[in-house]
């Protein structure tokens, strides 16, 4: 009874939700409703005795995928949306197609049944007397092994692919090297140079020899940056870098 | 061995004199070629001697084989009989006569030898017709003496006019080669060889034979019969297909003067001859051939009347006189009309070559109109042109009168009506040929001089090496006629012939000509005398009748100057339409439907290209809409099928 | 068979229309990419939706596995996803949905 009443009240806020993530103006509340709908749906998971399955909903997609798309959506410059006239354009066209679909879908449902021996063909028949997860547990690690697996592999290559997707190597960012840093010694950095009063740069000789690994640079700038910064060693001038890079 | 290099020696000159004329120079050409007719001549006439007298035999000269498809098996190979023999000689010595004398009257041509060439390469064709082993030889040479014939009306092809009337004669041919073609192909379909040997051979077989076509049945050799003689008015200007001979005047005057009068023209009566022992099985062919024959005779003659350009003339005097052969063959009469086919291509080409003559001392002027007076200036010429005149208006002896009366008794004895009416025709043409003929003699020569003072100073007579081949041919004008009448038709003439023509055993054209009623005998002659009498009276006693007769019968002079209106007949009739029809093909059916095929298919692709194009709109919504769409369809397919 | 407060049916309605409303997000929406990442998650959460609906009703727990299975594939898509956008965003400058037509014919 408590739970039909639950089931209603879910899933009429679910499908509202998921309503208004495609509607909604602004892109944060999209997310947010998109978290509302799958607490719902993680409700509905509940009454329909999969627990399990319900919290590993909320701890993924609400906890990791919802939150990605939060970051995101922060991230870039998404501007709220006008309401343009182009949705009207489509509206006729998609609702037929939407009631095309919802009619094949009537109807597989109304024609649908039971086989009859369904009840003999249960993969893996719900044990009773044990919790959902420890029933998940048990043949999920033993049966399902390979396809837990390759789950995993999956993730690792979604992994893999974003971050080969998005990273960038900003070669302007001054990164700090502790352990060079730590491991300088004097005669890298300190140099005693005698000066004639009143001579320039070009008569004392002194040439500070490119750090590795920046092919940008003028060779004409390096001489002076490095006289006038030699006390920062190996590092690159900062507005040389900048314009450098 | 005479006969192969009287057919091969001009193919020879001509070759030498088109391939290399331009190396060896104009003169080198000249005397190539005409040496090569002379040994031509000489073999052609000594072979025809020798044939005559008995010491040679006719027979088949096989050089090589030429189509062997299925069952249709033909060769070339030189058929050589009497009659034969007899056009080779002619064809050979009119010939070489017209090339020495066009040494004189291209002689102020910038580059003759292409001249020479096409006259030898266009008396091969016609020596290969007359040789024919089979009709499809004789095809190639009346296409090749066809061929010549547009190269030479064109010779000066600079001049649209010649252009014009050289495609006007091929064309007029092709019509009548059509017809021509049909017949060879029903030959070959009703005898199973083209070979003459084996047509005449299967012909009396065949006489029972009916094609029927829609609900009529026509005798297969009347039917053959009809297209070959078809073929022949083509190419011998006869009347409907003979619009195409006067403006092949535009060629220079030899070229008249052989093709145009010797030769090409004759072999239209050639073929009828040859093909004797098939015609004479189809007297509804026979009947036709009299009565275009006889009524060619009248009408052409009507035209030559009043024309005022003097090759003009002498053309539609060519187209009568061979409507007067035709009438001949007609009755059955064969021999009769190869000895007035001879006989005319002396006189004919000597008519022509004078008219040359007279031309190129008159500094290129044609109209009789502007000429008179000429005789005391141009003597020869108007020495030979009295011997032509009076051997076309058959005054005995010259030739021109025994062959023509020996037609005309032939016709009158014939026991057909048609060849009454044929015979009536040819007596009036007679009158109107002696008519005609003199008042070119008088208009030209006599009278007031009407020339223009600067072309009257040029007047000159013409070198000997154009005078000496007009005596010459008068000579032959003059003498042929009673030279050859023994043997041609004589009595002994089916003994001369031989096996070359074939008349039906009851029928004896020559023997059935004594009955002819006396008082009928002497009208040919007495209406030419008439002719030149009235042609005296018309032009030299009282010159202001014709005028006034071409005043007072205004639409009958003008009918008869514009030669019966039958071009602009043909104009309206079958140039219009065609030309229209040319165009619509070309504009509808060529660039609209055919053109539009292909450029319609690349119009086609690069339209629904760029329509499909729109599909990519780049917009992942889209893709997205259409893949939801796609998905729908599948479900539905599979639930409503599967 | 495992017993269920609510009826079988009831679930699979909601799916649908949850899965209905998914797919409608994906090409009604005219603001921005993430908006049609997010409808995925909605399909995909129907999908679970009904696994598990079926799970229950049959008392067998292949279901639930793969839910979680689904969960697992879901979380790696949307974690690619949102990179591909970010470096979109980083080079184009823009997530319009009008604007994302770079593979335009």
């Amino acid at each position: 009874m408590i739970a039909t009443i639950g089931f209603y009240v879910f899933a009429v806020i679910l499908l509202i939700s998921a309503v208004m993530v495609v509607s909604a103006r602004n892109p944060v509340h999209s997310v947010l409703f998109l978290i509302v709908a799958f607490f719902n749906a993680a409700a509905l998971f509940l009454i329909a005795g999969a627990e399990f399955l319900a919290m590993i909903l909320v701890i993924v997609y609400v906890g990791a995928v919802a939150v990605l798309f939060m970051f995101v959506v922060m991230m870039l410059d998404v501007n709220i949306a006008e309401v343009r006239e182009g949705l009207q354009r489509y509206a006729p066209v998609g609702g037929v197609v939407g009631l095309i679909l919802l009619a094949e879908l009537a109807l597989v449902l109304g024609g649908w049944h039971f086989h009859p021996q369904a009840a003999t063909l249960r993969l893996s028949p719900t044990p009773a007397g044990i919790s959902n997860t420890a029933a998940l547990g048990n043949i999920l690690y033993t049966r399902y092994i390979l396809l837990f697996q390759a789950a995993g592999l999956i993730l690792l290559v979604a992994m893999i692919g974003a971050i080969v997707l998005t990273l960038r190597d900003r070669r302007a960012v001054r990164r700090q090297s502790i352990a060079r840093q730590v491991a300088r010694q004097k005669a890298e950095t300190l140099a005693m140079v005698e000066v004639r009063l009143g001579a320039g740069m070009a008569e004392t000789g002194i040439l500070v020899p490119l750090p590795e690994g920046e092919p940008e640079e003028e060779p004409a700038h390096a001489a002076s940056h490095g006289a006038t910064h030699g006390g920062h060693g190996e590092d690159a001038a900062l507005p040389h870098a900048a314009e450098g890079h | 061995m005479l006969p192969l290099v009287a057919v091969f020696a001009p193919l020879l000159g001509a070759a030498v004199a088109g391939l290399f004329g331009r190396i060896i120079g104009d003169r080198a050409s000249q005397v190539i070629t005409i040496l090569c007719m002379i040994v031509a001549a000489i073999s052609g006439v000594s072979a025809a001697i020798l044939l005559g007298v008995g010491a040679g035999s006719p027979g088949v000269i096989p050089i090589t084989s030429w189509i062997t498809a299925g069952s249709l098996s033909v060769s070339w190979a030189l058929h050589y009989d009497t009659l034969s023999a007899v056009m080779v000689a002619m064809v050979t010595t009119v010939s070489m006569l017209i090339h020495v004398y066009s040494v004189g009257y291209m002689a102020h041509e910038r580059r003759s030898a292409r001249f020479f060439s096409y006259l030898s390469l266009f008396s091969f064709a016609m020596l290969m017709l007359v040789t024919a082993n089979n009709l499809l030889q004789l095809f190639f040479g009346w296409e090749g003496v066809g061929l010549m014939s547009y190269l030479l009306i064109g010779y000066w092809y600079s001049r649209p006019s010649a252009c014009a009337a050289a495609i006007k004669a091929f064309i007029v041919n092709r019509v009548a080669d059509l017809f021509f073609s049909v017949g060879i192909a029903l030959v070959f379909f009703q005898f199973g060889s083209l070979t003459f040997a084996d047509i005449f051979a299967a012909v009396p077989q065949h006489v029972a034979d009916h094609y029927t076509l829609f609900g009529t049945s026509f005798p297969v050799l009347e039917v053959i019969g009809v297209l070959l003689f078809i073929g022949a008015m083509g190419k011998s200007a006869q009347l409907f297909l003979h619009t195409w001979l006067p403006d092949a005047m535009e060629g220079p005057t030899p070229v008249s003067a052989l093709i145009h009068a010797a030769t090409m023209v004759t072999a239209g009566v050639f073929l009828m001859a040859r093909m004797s022992p098939l015609m004479e099985y189809a007297p509804g062919a026979l009947g036709m051939v009299t009565f275009i024959g006889g009524s060619t005779a009248l009408f052409a003659a009507t035209i030559g009347c009043v024309q005022n350009d003097i090759k003009r003339v002498i053309a539609y005097s060519t187209c009568s006189q061979l409507g007067y052969m035709f009438l001949a063959a007609g009755v059955s009469a064969f021999p009769i009309s190869i000895f007035h086919l001879i006989t005319h291509a002396f006189f004919k080409s000597l008519l022509f070559l004078g008219a040359g003559s007279v031309i190129h001392a008159m500094s290129d002027e044609q109209d009789m109109r502007r000429m008179g007076g000429l005789w005391r200036k141009i003597p020869i010429t108007y020495g030979v042109m009295w011997v032509g005149c009076l051997a076309l208006s058959g005054i005995p002896p010259f030739a021109g009168y025994y062959s023509k009366d020996a037609i005309l008794e032939s016709a009158a004895t014939a026991p057909s009506g048609l060849a009454h009416y044929g015979y009536v025709c040819g007596v009036l043409a007679a009158f109107l040929t002696a008519f005609y003929s003199f008042r070119l003699l008088f208009m030209t020569f006599h009278g007031r001089s009407r020339v223009e003072p600067h072309v009257l100073e040029h007047v000159h007579e013409s070198p000997p090496v154009m005078t000496v081949p007009l005596i010459l041919l008068a000579i032959g004008a003059a003498c042929t006629g009673f030279a050859l009448r023994g043997t041609f038709i004589g009595h002994d003439w089916q003994g001369f012939w031989g096996s070359s023509i074939f008349t039906l055993p009851g029928t004896n054209p020559i023997a059935r000509m004594e009955t002819l009623s006396a008082v009928l005998v002497p009208l040919p002659l007495v209406v030419g005398l008439l002719g030149i009498a009235t042609a005296y009276v018309f032009y030299l006693a009282r010159p202001e009748v014709p005028v006034w007769l071409a005043e007072r019968f205004r639409p009958v002079y003008l009918f008869l100057l514009n030669k019966w209106y039958f071009d602009e007949l043909y104009d309206a009739l079958f140039v219009r339409p065609t030309m229209w029809l040319a165009g619509f093909l070309w504009k509808v059916g060529d660039r609209t439907v055919i053109d539009g095929v292909p450029n319609g298919i690349a119009v086609l692709a690069t339209d629904s290209s760029a329509e499909a194009v729109k599909l990519q709109s780049g917009s992942v919504a889209q893709y997205a809409f259409a893949m939801v769409i796609g998905v729908v369809v599948l479900v539905a397919i599979f639930l409503l099928v599967g | 068979m495992g017993t269920m407060p609510v009826g079988l049916g009831h679930y699979l309605a909601v799916g649908a229309i949850l899965l209905v409303l998914g797919v409608f997000g994906i090409f009604l929406n005219r603001k921005n990419v993430i908006v049609i990442l997010m409808s995925v998650e909605l399909i995909l959460l129907a999908v679970n939706l009904n696994l598990v609906a079926f799970s229950a009703a049959l008392g067998d727990l292949v279901g639930q596995v793969f839910a979680m299975f689904v969960l697992t594939v879901a979380a790696a898509e949307a974690a690619i996803g949102l990179a591909i956008v970010v470096v979109y965003f980083r080079n184009r400058g823009s997530i319009e949905v009008e604007d994302v037509t770079l593979m335009k014919g």
